[in-house]
């Protein structure tokens, strides 16, 4: 098996699992572990997690796949969520889309030819009161303009 | 009725996310003696029970009452698990709490896992929320190293460990039993009831699953009295809750009201009107599955029972706003793709369901279809609800069934320049969908 997590890494697994009377439980931060250290869940690592917790690894695909937050593809650089549901419609998320499209050149699902953002529109991210909003990897920004979102691409290196 | 500030006190106390500040203004001081004086579980529900103290993750069912349910004679672990998988669009109000109160919600946890006698608390968070799990991660580790953690808690001999579990997006999973499967490294998918959780639930053992600003009003509810609580609501809707409200308002954000406060306060008083001072032309009251609500209809107080009474739901208390130019039909089909993504794919009418009504709406919004296609969408809608495991199948219907009836001539006008279908008599829901 090519892919294998660093000593720290199998530690943290061992860590994990300890939360948990049993340890299929584990599979979700696991895969977050993963899916940090190999960038995404190919099928290898799929087989991977599988052995470290002996699942099938048609098991681990049928998580990996159920839920959105698990890359089974590559990204790029950054990946940008950008919600759509009803509130940040109602305040201007088709504009924002427009202008990601515009200014990037890319639609829901792809990535950029420099492979700087991956755009993914996504459901409710819970930030409402901050329509229209998105994020960036792990950061939340909200309350945007077209304006506001084009100074927030220019910024992100 | 009006604005009252008991979650809110500690939004506004800066630095009341980190222990010292948070003990400083009272924190703690509800678990200490729930713990240090060994209350029974019997003592802790019927507080609860006393204050009203509904379920507010949406569903409205009585706190005290839900954790009386587990079986005192049940051997083996116990288990709380804390649904801080905030996803009904429309809701933001947990976020603020695990980001700025944090330990209010570990005190009301600590608490109910008293009364359930868990010494394992889970606390699962949705995965898009970064900075609300890294708020909670740090206010575990101050609560451990303080003594509030962990073994022997408060000095007494009780064990409690809170255990933070990250879920990764899927909405399905803010319902119990979804989130339970989903808790022990399955898919998401719900479960029938019975067994219930408080029998059976989390790795088959006793388990009471709280929204996050329920159990943050449990410590408030025993520092204050339950009749304090109780009082500030109105009839079997005890207390307040936090509203959050967006959409075309001029002031979104979250309001803490106590229940039965008028809806037409919350919308023009505190925030502060329709954007662009434009007429109001809906409201969806609690969530995207509530029932909407048109400008008439908001003359309604805002607890469980009035929005029951007007054939809506008061659900999350997440209110979406919107003015009177708003295409009503896209709104609808806007939601109607949400809850065809978001379906698990268990049930039949649900899965299948969601797609078809997604279908009917992509047609109606786009200009080519009939009024046949109204009739179709109303009669998919109705054999969704009630036939699902789940309560996403009725959250998909209830939008799509009071759209249609509500701003029907909105409806009608999107299709009326379309050709009604030549066909004779009634088609079946199945065909041509």
């Amino acid at each position: 098996m090519s892919v294998s997590f660093p000593d720290k890494e199998k530690k943290r697994v061992e860590e994990i699992i300890e939360h948990y009377p049993q340890k299929k439980a584990a599979i979700g931060d696991v895969l977050y572990l993963a899916q940090k250290q190999f960038g995404h869940i190919s099928p290898e690592v799929e087989l991977y997690v599988a052995s470290l917790l002996d699942l099938p690894a048609s098991y681990v695909h049928q998580i990996v796949t159920f839920y959105t937050m698990y890359l089974e593809n590559p990204v790029g650089k950054h990946l940008m969520l950008l919600c759509n549901n009803v509130s940040c419609m109602l305040c201007g998320a088709e504009d924002m889309l427009a202008k990601v499209e515009k200014k990037l050149g890319i639609g829901p699902g792809e990535t950029t030819k420099d492979n700087k953002f991956t755009l993914w529109t996504v459901e409710c991210l819970g930030a409402c009161e901050m329509a229209p909003c998105l994020m960036i990897d792990d950061k939340l920004y909200g309350n945007l303009t077209v304006e506001k979102l084009d100074k927030l691409l220019d910024s992100v290196e | 009725m009006a604005k009252v500030k008991l979650i809110t006190r500690f939004f506004e106390i800066e630095d009341a996310n980190l222990l010292p500040i948070y003990e400083a203004n009272g924190g703690y001081a509800a678990a200490r003696k729930v713990v240090t004086e060994s209350w029974p579980p019997d003592k802790i529900f019927s507080t609860v029970k006393a204050a009203n103290l509904r379920g507010l993750g949406g569903a409205g069912f009585p706190a005290g009452m839900k954790w009386s349910f587990v079986p005192k004679d049940a051997e083996g672990p116990k288990y709380l698990v804390v649904n801080a998988d905030e996803s009904e669009p429309g809701t933001f109000k947990d976020r603020h709490i695990m980001l700025k109160a944090p330990h209010l919600l570990l005190e009301g946890a600590i608490i109910a896992a008293c009364s359930i006698n868990a010494e394992d608390i889970y606390i699962y968070v949705r995965g898009e929320y970064y900075q609300p799990t890294q708020s909670l991660e740090r206010a575990i580790e101050e609560a451990e190293d303080a003594g509030f953690l962990g073994k022997n808690i408060f000095g007494s001999h009780k064990n409690i460990k809170v255990h933070l579990h990250r879920g990764a997006g899927a909405y399905i999973c803010g319902e119990e039993t979804a989130l339970l499967s989903s808790l022990e490294g399955f898919k998401g998918w719900p479960k029938l009831k019975p067994p219930f959780p408080a029998v059976k639930g989390l790795f088959s053992k006793p388990t009471i699953i709280n929204n996050v600003e329920t159990l943050s009003y449990v410590p408030i509810v025993i520092d204050k009295g339950p009749e304090y609580f109780a009082k500030l609501g109105v009839e079997r809707n005890g207390g307040a809750r936090l509203f959050g409200i967006s959409g075309h308002v001029k002031k979104p954000g979250v309001y803490e009201l106590s229940l039965g406060t008028p809806m037409r306060e919350l919308i023009f008083d505190h925030a502060g009107g329709v954007r662009g001072d434009r007429k109001l032309k809906a409201v969806i009251p609690g969530g995207s599955s509530c029932p909407v609500l048109t400008a008439d209809e908001i003359d309604v107080n805002l607890d469980f029972d009035s929005l029951a009474k007007i054939g809506s739901m008061l659900g999350s208390g997440g209110m979406i706003i919107m003015d009177e130019t708003t295409d009503m039909v896209k709104v609808l089909l806007r939601i109607c793709r949400f809850y065809a993504f978001e379906s698990c794919g268990q049930c039949t009418p649900c899965r299948e369901g969601t797609g078809w009504m997604t279908r009917i709406m992509e047609r109606v919004a786009s200009g080519e279809g009939t009024s046949q296609d109204l009739d179709d969408l109303y009669d998919v809608a109705g054999m969704i609800g009630g036939n699902t495991i789940c309560p996403l199948g009725d959250a998909a219907s209830l939008p799509v069934l009071s759209f249609v009836k509500k701003f029907r001539a909105e409806f009608e006008a999107k299709v009326s320049a379309a050709k009604v279908p030549a066909a004779s008599g009634k088609k079946s829901a199945g065909e041509e969908i």
